[in-house]
């Protein structure tokens, strides 16, 4: 798939208009679902914004949530800009969480932090870039599908971390998989306390050093992609795989290098979740993350400002979400999965339903164009 | 005596395991064999085996349920059509769309509707899917071996452990044998060759996935009403995946396909029984490894190391008329 198709829309209106399209027809049929339910959905609405929005804290929750998709985005975007399509984040994200668990595990205690956190990035992203290398290989030199071998990683992953988890990181003496705690020096801290230091005042929550460094990422994302020779190559293939071969470009070695730095980025969840919050490695905490990436990229338009407009409106879901299953009893948390699956199915899948409609419509108001 | 016991146990555990595997794989079959790449069994599965069981808990007829089960699952794929066929939608975000959104609505509508966490009243009586004792299974039971065989093995099963074992081979004879098969095929091989005979792409298109989503449908409403007596939530597990690993595994053909799903069924059924059980030489094994063996395994046969496996040509790509 390429990452932007041709399109008789003018740049803005593919940008602005058509998503905007695509995520109201998934918010009206979600809005369907919460009628179906019993509920009033613009109660519903009020609830979520409220939850995600309302006060300091609660936009701190947001910002958090936020921080795992804009990796995740940012690792399903790199690859479909290559023309891969990456379905290996939520394993990708776990596999990096086991370098970033061990990096802290092992070192947390020698090292101060500020050589801790960098050589945690470090780990975590090769064990992520590692993950995601396998089914490059395997696309590139050996033909398999990536989209198949990625699902199967995933499945790899989760039995890896739970045997690894089990029967070998498990604190001792204890029920539930959960490894020892990290030392200080290998934790992120909260921008709470942060602020505090500098004599700020600012809402308790989750958020930690993690939001910086996914900023960090999405600005490194978007220079390499529209600055460097290698992020020119990696759109080269994306766009025409038989043209960039004639330019000297060699697809496989893109296919390995894009999904590498794809993995490095799923990886990256790790930050946020295990050196941010729990403060040690704990089964599943990448929690569905790497399948929001899907949906993130997908509204995002594979751009770094557009994934990280994308993560914030998903953050806001998760903890809106959140807030609306506590207030709304009959509704759970997974209408939010519901709203990511049908915003995936109106912007990934049935784009082009819009697609039409739209351009016909600029058509018609701008006869002068035409 | 025991040894066969134990056999005739694992054996059984195998066909239980297998039954919403091969419906699923073969649904995934003549999608993929019509040119229609569908990672979407999962959510179809699950979607139906809710719908089953919501439907048989309120009608108290497992039959009802089945209907229901079905009537979801070819709507699903009706939608995935629709995006991938009409719309040359890309269809692995498609089939992705539909398994994230069917995990995301069958516990909201199960929270709201039963009130019981997401799971749907526990069903019994009429409204599952009972084992039926096929003619002389009791007569033959004191026979031995052979008597025990049939009884054990053979005879009584649900329903639709009979329907999943007679789809291989009328599976095998639709694919293979008949006129429909044949530009099944081909529109998945060479749609312009189709096209080109007059014959309509997005039309056997359409026809694969309701097929597909009918077989889908039923291993679904097996899940729920008849392998077990409610809808839980993320039921499916995994198993449209596997499902998918099995139709690869077994190159797109029926045949191998049901080998692949009984493979799959057997590791899981003998997984069970060697929990934390040494075995000579290796020691225990960990359930984690077994469990991952079905992925392993389709990863190394996709990257040719396990024979070779070369999917429908033209699946995955949209067909665009030439004009």
């Amino acid at each position: 798939m390429s990452a932007a198709p041709p399109s008789s829309l003018p740049r803005w209106a593919d940008v602005v208009v058509l998503p905007a399209a695509n995520l109201l027809a998934a918010f009206i049929l979600s809005g369907l679902v919460v009628v179906a339910i019993g509920e009033n959905p613009f109660q519903a609405m009020s609830i979520l914004v409220t939850g995600a929005f309302g006060n300091a804290e609660s936009i701190g929750y947001t910002l958090y949530y936020a921080t795992n998709f804009v990796f995740t985005g940012l690792a399903v975007a790199i690859a479909f800009h290559a023309g891969l399509f990456n379905i290996g984040g939520e394993g990708q994200a776990y596999i990096g969480g086991l370098g970033v668990g061990l990096a802290c595990l092992w070192l947390g205690g020698l090292l101060p932090a500020p050589i801790m956190v960098p050589v945690a990035i470090l780990t975590g992203a090769a064990f992520g870039a590692a993950w995601a290398t396998v089914p490059a290989y395997l696309q590139a030199y050996r033909g398999s599908h990536i989209v198949i071998t990625t699902i199967m990683f995933n499945f790899i992953a989760a039995s890896v971390m739970t045997y690894l988890m089990v029967n070998v990181l498990i604190k001792p003496g204890q029920q539930s998989p959960e490894s020892h705690e990290f030392a200080a020096a290998a934790t992120l801290p909260r921008l709470h306390e942060m602020a505090e230091s500098f004599g700020l005042e600012m809402a308790t929550s989750p958020l930690n050093l993690a939001f910086v460094w996914a900023l960090l990422c999405a600005g490194w994302y978007h220079l390499f992609l529209w600055r460097t020779r290698w992020g020119y190559e990696i759109r080269a293939v994306g766009a025409n795989e038989t043209a960039a071969i004639y330019a000297g470009i060699s697809p496989a070695r893109i296919t390995i290098l894009v999904m590498a730095i794809s993995g490095a980025l799923a990886g990256f969840v790790a930050l946020n979740e295990l050196m941010g919050v729990h403060y040690r490695i704990i089964l599943n905490f990448t929690g569905g993350y790497g399948f929001v990436g899907i949906a993130v990229a997908l509204i995002g338009r594979n751009r770094a400002l557009g994934i990280c407009l994308a993560s914030l409106l998903f953050g806001a879901l998760y903890q809106g979400g959140s807030e609306l299953s506590l207030d709304m009893p009959t509704v759970t948390r997974e209408l939010v999965v519901v709203i990511q699956g049908l915003v995936i199915l109106f912007c990934g899948a049935l784009e082009n339903v819009f697609r039409g409609r739209i351009a016909q419509l600029f058509r018609r108001l701008t006869p002068a164009a035409a | 005596m025991d040894t066969l016991l134990v056999l005739v146990s694992i054996i059984d555990a195998t066909l239980r395991v297998a039954t919403p595997l091969v419906l699923a794989a073969l649904g995934g079959l003549y999608a993929e064999r019509s040119g229609v790449v569908d990672i979407g069994l999962e959510g179809k599965m699950l979607g139906a085996a809710f719908a089953a069981a919501a439907v048989a808990a309120v009608s108290g007829s497992a039959l009802l349920g089945l209907v229901a089960g079905v009537a979801v699952s070819v709507a699903l794929a009706l939608v995935h059509a629709y995006a991938s066929v009409t719309h040359n939608g890309n269809q692995v975000v498609s089939g992705m769309a539909i398994n994230i959104m069917v995990a995301g609505l069958a516990p909201t509508l199960g929270v709201a509707w039963f009130r019981q966490g997401g799971q749907t009243p526990q069903l019994a009586g009429d409204a599952r899917f009972t084992p039926i004792d096929l003619p002389f299974a009791r007569a033959l039971e004191s026979v031995p071996v052979v008597g025990q065989l049939y009884s054990e093995i053979i005879s009584g099963h649900n329903l639709i452990v009979y329907i999943a074992a007679a789809a291989v081979p009328f599976s095998a004879w639709l694919v293979f044998r008949t006129r429909f098969g044949l530009r099944l095929r081909a529109v998945g091989e060479n749609p312009h060759a189709v096209d080109t005979a007059g014959v309509s792409v997005a039309d056997m298109r359409y026809r694969a996935m309701v097929l597909c989503g009918v077989l889908c449908g039923i291993a679904g409403a097996y899940l729920s009403t008849a392998h077990s007596a409610a809808f839980v939530r993320d039921m499916t597990a995994g198993k449209g995946y596997l499902a998918l690993a099995a139709l690869i595994f077994g190159k797109w053909k029926p045949w191998p396909t049901l080998t692949a799903c009984l493979l799959f069924a057997f590791t899981d059924a003998v997984q069970v029984r060697l929990q934390g059980v040494p075995l000579p030489l290796v020691g225990v094994i960990p359930v984690q490894f077994i469990q991952a063996i079905p992925y392993i395994l389709t990863v190394l046969l996709l990257a040719g190391f396990v024979g070779k496996a070369a999917a429908p040509r033209a699946s995955g790509i949209p067909f665009v008329k030439d004009r």
